[in-house]
């Protein structure tokens, strides 16, 4: 029985409207599946507008000897191996037709002199690789996507948060939510569900991520049995703002760096020379990070505890043309004309590469009827995601994922909700209105950041894990008790409340993770134990829920085919 | 620093009033910074739409001291703070509430545009100086204070009748894309009254992305529609055959 609630049926539903949910909706449309898209914002405004630099994908346009072998082996390294090599096989050999479709579908990028696609170096990437407009290529490819969608009739539901899957069985049925606008409750009944939510950069104070990213799928997905994988690696973007505080974390784009930016400490020093002398400012995002991170903690930092960052010694114009929404994010937010002097940048927390663990050729995830794609799912990046290999994935597995929730669709008989589910998801929802005194969350939410921040952050230590694991519990505590003001229309106190749910329980996978790899390997820095195991480079930790508690075990990586094995012995 | 006071419309589709918020300053500090203090300490259910705050998804349009803003942008130090500021919702499109305004009108004038269609004819290659005109309209962020800001929305509500500034940004650049192989006249005359637009530039003025939208995009079209459909020659062949 589902007559309480507005209910809206179809093959496949989609939660989550950036890239990857996106082009999951065009291949799941194009397999005759009807399809639903739900998102949290309007559409259009999902993270991957942000997503600067370009889209990573071996076309050889500029440089003629790249090819999907090389992109494969870059992947492979830049994720220290942790990475599951099917994932990064598929994803190398398939992004160039991905991004020659976008074309087809209207986009439109930076070309070379012979009119082809314009493509820029960036770190980890042995050649010119990453298909770019300026430094705006996310919105150029979710502009392209969303436009496509509407030609072919795509259901939206915009500003509608999922807050619970739904199952009949051990299988997917549809979820629950609510309408951000009015507050109503609504069941989508599905036969198979795509999660493409992204990730949890919100549990960070320090953050180039908006408030969507508060872990919503993977917390979803972990609910419903699905195995998380990976949790501990959660990239720390090396350039950041720093200054002024209102603009700390937002994102300075690779791009920077690719078009020749050098990094300096305060004593003019170009540190990159200690820490990766033959790749310098284009070594790997983890190694960058930590550099910084180390400048600033030894004393060499900037005057709003930063490092320098210089494309100023190219001509104005390139770098007006090349970079123009750094120019004017700069001149107006920070005063910075960056034509003619240095940004001031630190790490910030950019994107998880752990999440829900996903089988390479489909993004099935371990319940039946529940794929995942982009930043939500697991396996491509392994302990290090390289720029531009976002966007990429995010087109390939999202197709992927689109395609074979259709098939799955195709084979399953009508699904039921159960109404009971539906019940107890809406009694969770209501709860904290029926409580009087009490505190808001925004408190909770800021509690959480700073423990993340300083407990689970770049450089990690037991002691300061479990001290995180500790505030965590608290947290879970206080959030019980949260009182909330006014009503059930646009409430974002209420939705922070429940968004805080996923956020707590993720950011303790995160930590629990950690915890259990006593290592150091790509994004993952331990203090006590600084060096890389080779034991751990063979195990992927999972975090599953088992009975209400959380539950870690490790997995084996999956063994690498002989003749891949030797592709990176030979490009070594 | 010294406190600013936030002067926020609070309210819904039956009406409302504007709120008086102390907010304590902080260096580089801009509004959507200021409303999100509000939420945080005084008021958790203040209703603001925004996502990226770094200008690049355009959903925290409003109108700050009257004028139409992207709030993640507009620094407070830009404004004059010796006396309240005020934030109120886009006039343009009804209120849901307090600064959320119901903007679906926009996406179902998008439904109406005819899609890309790539030339088959041709070898796909493309010459940047092109990529580069085309790129201009698709630089916008869908912010909407175009839109916000046009006399034949704001004023006269031609809503059924007119596409907007934002839409017809869009068609232009379906239109001057070099490898694309539909035509799209029709519609801006019929269907989205690009007539209407007596280029009084208002939209071009608010445009945070700069696109030059009267010049480079109307314009160019409105020449294209005439050319089409006005074009004396035409008109009178048309008039021999009948059609």
């Amino acid at each position: 029985m589902t007559a309480n609630y507005e209910t809206h049926e179809h093959d496949v539903l989609i939660i989550g409207a950036g890239g990857a949910g996106l082009r999951a909706a065009l291949e799941a449309i194009a397999q005759g599946a009807r399809v639903g898209l739900v998102c949290k914002s309007l559409l259009g405004k999902a993270h991957t507008v942000m997503a600067e630099g370009g889209i990573a994908a071996a076309m050889a346009n500029v440089d003629k000897s790249d090819d999907w072998r090389t992109h494969f082996c870059d992947t492979m390294r830049g994720g220290k191996f942790l990475n599951n090599w099917r994932m990064a096989q598929l994803h190398a050999q398939e992004a160039p037709d991905r991004v020659r479709e976008l074309e087809q579908w209207g986009a439109l990028f930076d070309r070379t002199p012979t009119g082809d696609i314009l493509q820029r170096a960036f770190g980890g990437h042995t050649f010119k690789r990453l298909c770019h407009v300026g430094d705006r290529t996310g919105l150029e490819m979710i502009r392209t996507l969303q436009d496509r969608g509407v030609q072919l009739g795509m259901d939206v539901f915009m500003e509608c948060t999922v807050t619970r899957l739904i199952k009949d069985g051990d299988a997917i049925a549809g979820a629950f939510g609510y309408w951000r606008e009015q507050g109503r409750f609504v069941a989508f009944k599905a036969k198979s569900v795509v999660i493409a939510t992204g990730g949890i950069g919100k549990a960070w104070r320090v953050t180039s991520n908006s408030w969507e990213y508060t872990a919503d799928g993977m917390a979803l997905a972990y609910e419903a049995g699905a195995e998380l994988m990976d949790m501990e690696f959660v990239q720390f973007h090396p350039t950041g703002m720093v200054w002024p505080p209102g603009v700390q974390g937002i994102l300075v784009t690779e791009a920077v760096r690719g078009e020749g930016g050098i990094l300096r400490n305060k004593l003019g020093e170009r540190f990159m020379e200690k820490y990766d002398p033959k790749r310098m400012e284009l070594s790997t995002r983890d190694v960058v990070a930590r550099s910084i991170y180390t400048e600033v903690k030894e004393g060499r930092g900037t005057e709003h505890g930063g490092a320098y960052l210089d494309i100023s010694h190219k001509p104005a114009e390139y770098v007006k043309k090349k970079l123009p929404s750094m120019y004017h994010q700069f001149k107006e937010l920070a005063d910075v004309d960056i034509t003619k002097g240095p940004m001031e940048v630190g790490p910030t927390c950019h994107y998880m590469m752990g999440g829900i663990r996903v089988d390479a050729e489909t993004a099935a995830s371990t319940v039946p009827g529940l794929f995942a794609a982009g930043e939500a799912a697991a396996g491509l990046h392994g302990a290090n995601r390289l720029g531009g290999n976002s966007l990429s994935d995010l087109l390939v597995f999202g197709r992927r994922a689109g395609k074979a929730a259709a098939e799955f669709a195709a084979k399953s008989p009508a699904t039921n909700l159960d109404s009971s589910q539906l019940e107890q998801a809406e009694r969770e929802m209501l709860a904290p209105f029926e409580r009087s005194g009490g505190e808001f969350p925004y408190p909770i939410h800021h509690d959480l950041q700073e423990t993340m921040q300083n407990l689970v952050g770049i450089f990690r230590n037991e002691e300061d894990l479990k001290k995180g694991i500790g505030k965590l519990e608290e947290f879970k505590l206080r959030l019980t008790k949260v009182r909330i003001d006014g009503s059930r229309m646009f409430n974002p106190g209420w939705h922070l409340t429940r968004d805080l749910k996923n956020l707590l329980l993720i950011s303790e996978a995160v930590a629990r993770s950690a915890l259990a790899r006593r290592e150091s390997r790509g994004a993952h820095s331990r203090i006590d134990f600084p060096n890389y195991d080779p034991v751990w480079e063979k195990k992927n930790n999972i975090v599953v829920n088992d009975r209400d508690t959380m539950a870690l075990h490790e997995h084996p990586v999956p063994e690498m085919p002989p003749e891949l094995k030797q592709l990176l012995e030979e490009k070594k | 620093m010294p406190d600013a006071i936030l002067r926020v419309f609070r309210g819904d589709n039956s009406g409302g009033a504007t709120v008086d918020y102390k907010v304590p300053l902080a260096p580089g500090m801009v509004v959507l910074d200021a409303l999100h203090s509000i939420q945080a300490h005084q008021s958790p259910d203040l209703a603001v739409r925004w996502n990226c705050k770094a200008a690049k998804c355009g959903s925290c349009s409003a109108e700050v001291n009257g004028r139409p803003r992207l709030t993640c942008k507009t620094r407070m130090d830009s404004l004059p703070l010796d006396q309240p500021i005020t934030v109120s919702p886009l006039k343009a499109f009804p209120v849901i509430k307090d600064l959320v305004t119901d903007v679906s009108w926009n996406y179902k004038v998008n439904k109406k545009i005819p899609a890309f269609t790539p030339r088959t004819d041709v070898e796909w290659k493309i010459d940047q100086r092109d990529v580069d005109r085309v790129q201009e309209f698709r630089k916008c962020i869908e912010c909407f204070l175009c839109q916000n800001v046009c006399h034949v929305l704001r004023d006269h509500a031609k809503h059924e009748s007119f596409g907007g500034p934002r839409f017809f940004v869009r068609v232009a650049g379906l239109e001057m894309h070099p490898l694309d192989g539909a035509s799209r006249t029709s519609l801006l005359k019929n269907e989205m009254g690009l007539g209407y637009c007596n280029i009084t530039k208002c939209c071009t003025e608010v445009c945070p992305e700069e696109i030059h939208i009267t010049d480079n995009a109307i314009i160019p079209l409105k020449e294209r529609v005439v050319d089409e459909f006005y074009d004396p020659v035409t008109m009178l062949f048309r008039k021999l055959r009948g059609s």
